[in-house]
């Protein structure tokens, strides 16, 4: 197996608080990855640090033999991860087409002179960037909603919006910050589909979820996390046995 | 051209074609009729193509970029100035306005970037404060520094600015063709027009670009401006400096049509002004910021014009001077336009792409 990502003995501290320590994990090429935990056991951190929206205290990223840049997101992003957020967050004065366009923005070129100019490059690159952002909304179901303005949508589209603009950045690695929160039954398990069908493409992906049974039937492997530390790192059918881990999820231990 | 088009009550939506006429009609004729209501009417509408292109570069920072500048009219004076300095008899030197303009634009954007970089980290109020103080702080610098070298003349500006020589074509003076003479106003008129024009053209290009969507992406939500990539440092700087550009030029134009600048020109005031125009016609849209700076810098000179006669028949006397009724009126229609009308007079509908460009074969 290739290794697509490393975290090497990763540490983030908020003043007193240990948000993340020590926390080292491989993921493979194609592989989905699961990272689990509680509430506040430093998912969501792991993802800030990940991406560079937060400087680490400790450790490093190692994405594809490279070391990652340190709290420069946009350089994290042209290495080839992107992510989605756990509260929404999408361009909300800008239409659904228009916001995946804006995702691949990093994948293109041009510049102040060639848009004034309006050159064949500029024009080309532009009907490109038009052309795969609706097809990046059909591949994930939303096409016939290009044209409205992105809050107007469903909860659930406007997830899949904001995968569509992830995905627009042309990524190797997809991280998923609880894709599923909020979503029903339904939702979910198409939800599940689109997931399989970015795998398929390709594309690993990384993805933090609170939903088990989503967690359970997509993950190849996962890591469970509980206050900033790893607990367990396994394919899900053993970390579901692991004593850690329930302990941690249901504050269990000593029954007396 | 096209927002503007589109702008236009009823045609708009309904015949493009035919309301993009109407557009182009209206800004060549707009002149000829203001001039049956007297020459200063043709001055007003040369000043509101001046303020457009100052209302279009802020719209560009303030609608798109979202990033709050209320020291914007201190680019308008880098421009202003540079012409000044370099087309006066203050220091002797009278240069070209091929060289200047862009001079000008150039000093502005490097003074774009100059604010630019302190403040990358600000938004929103405390954006607004310290682009406030840098306004300021240009005008103050414009006032003092005339001692112990006398570089700016001081409060009392420089004077008998050379006048738009367009390769040997005096702007100033009256053309005359055969019997008919054209009145220097005219020409300063049609020559604003091309720039407004041109700067309508190429923001229109940057707004629907990956520029344009880059930027209109840092405005709605950061964060996530970052998370797909865009660096938003650059673009940060980049909004700036071209915003800057167009005050630059427009400053530039200015000190050759008034033949005359002072840093009073140049006052906290005139930036809300312009901010003004941008918040009345509709942030983040280009018709907006047209619309709003022609109504803005006509409506309180109608006013002005209507309020005296109307008082002195009605009471006899001017019980309110139209300096303070333009306050009044022009707050007040801020207010209501807050509660009435929150995305101003055209409300942005702006596009940062063009879905045409998918092919039929594509779209089903």
């Amino acid at each position: 197996m290739i290794k697509l990502l490393e975290a090497r003995n990763v540490g983030k501290r908020f003043g007193g608080l240990t948000a993340l320590s020590e926390v080292s994990l491989t993921i493979n090429k194609g592989e989905v990855y699961g990272l689990i935990g509680p509430n506040g056991a430093g998912k969501t951190t792991f993802f800030n640090v990940l991406t560079g929206a937060y400087i680490p205290d400790d450790g490093e990223f190692v994405f594809n033999g490279i070391e990652l840049p340190v709290g420069k997101p946009h350089l994290v992003v042209e290495a080839g991860i992107a992510r989605t957020f756990q509260n929404i967050r999408l361009f909300s004065q800008m239409s659904a087409l228009e916001n995946v366009m804006a995702g691949h923005h990093i994948r293109t070129k041009a510049n102040i002179w060639g848009i004034l100019t309006q050159n064949k490059h500029t024009r080309e690159e532009e009907r490109l960037t038009t052309e795969r952002a609706y097809e990046l909304l059909k591949y994930v179901g939303i096409e016939r909603f290009a044209d409205t303005i992105c809050k107007n949508l469903s909860y659930g589209d406007q997830r899949r919006l904001e995968i569509a603009r992830a995905l627009a950045t042309e990524p190797q690695l997809l991280a998923l910050d609880e894709p599923a929160a909020g979503m029903n039954a339904t939702e979910t398990s198409q939800l599940k589909v689109l997931i399989e069908q970015i795998r398929r493409d390709g594309v690993t992906v990384l993805l933090i979820e609170h939903d088990v049974k989503l967690v359970m039937g997509l993950c190849d492997r996962l890591s469970v996390l509980d206050f900033g530390k790893k607990i367990a790192e396994d394919v899900p059918a053993v970390v579901q046995k692991n004593e850690a881990v329930i302990n941690a999820y249901l504050g269990g231990g000593k029954h007396e | 051209m096209d927002q503007l088009a589109e702008a236009v009550p009823y045609l708009g939506k309904r015949n493009l074609k035919a309301a993009r006429w109407v557009v182009i009609i209206i800004a060549l004729v707009a002149p000829i009729i203001a001039m049956m209501f007297g020459r200063t009417w043709v001055r007003i509408l040369d000043f509101a193509l001046l303020y457009m292109m100052l209302a279009l570069g802020l719209n560009l920072v303030v609608g798109f970029a979202g990033l709050l500048d209320l020291g914007y009219i201190a680019f308008y004076a880098v421009g202003a100035y540079t012409w000044a300095f370099l087309a006066s008899p203050h220091f002797g030197v009278h240069w070209p306005f091929w060289a200047i303009l862009p001079l000008g634009a150039g000093f502005a954007a490097m003074a774009g970037i100059i604010l630019g970089f302190p403040v990358l980290r600000l938004r929103g109020d405390y954006l607004a404060i310290v682009t406030l103080g840098f306004g300021e702080i240009v005008r103050i610098f414009m006032n003092n520094l005339n001692y112990p070298v006398n570089i700016t003349n001081g409060p009392q500006g420089i004077n008998a600015l050379d006048s738009m020589n367009l390769f040997g074509w005096d702007l100033a003076r009256n053309l005359t063709i055969g019997d008919v003479q054209i009145h220097s106003l005219y020409l300063y008129y049609y020559f604003f027009l091309l720039c407004v024009a041109g700067s309508i053209m190429f923001i229109q290009r940057m707004q629907i670009s990956r520029i344009g969507r880059a930027w209109a992406a840092m405005r709605d939500d950061e964060l996530a401006a970052k998370a797909i990539g865009i660096n938003t440092r650059n673009l940060k700087l980049l909004a700036f400096s071209l915003g800057a550009t167009f005050g630059g030029v427009a400053g530039g134009l200015f000190g050759s049509f008034q033949g005359f600048v002072s840093p009073e020109s140049f006052s906290l005031m005139e930036s809300i002004a312009v901010l003004t125009m941008v918040v009345f016609g509709g942030m983040g849209n280009i018709a907006g910021a047209v619309v709003g700076a022609l109504a803005l810098t006509a409506l309180p000179e109608i006013l002005r014009n209507i309020a005296v006669p109307l008082q002195e028949t009605l009471f006899g006397h001017v019980l309110l001077d139209p300096e303070v009724l333009r306050m009044l009126l022009l707050s007040l229609a801020m207010i209501l336009m807050m509660l009435l009308r929150p995305g101003g007079l055209i409300p942005a509908h702006a596009r940062y792409s063009r879905p045409e460009l998918l092919g039929k074969g594509v779209r089903t």
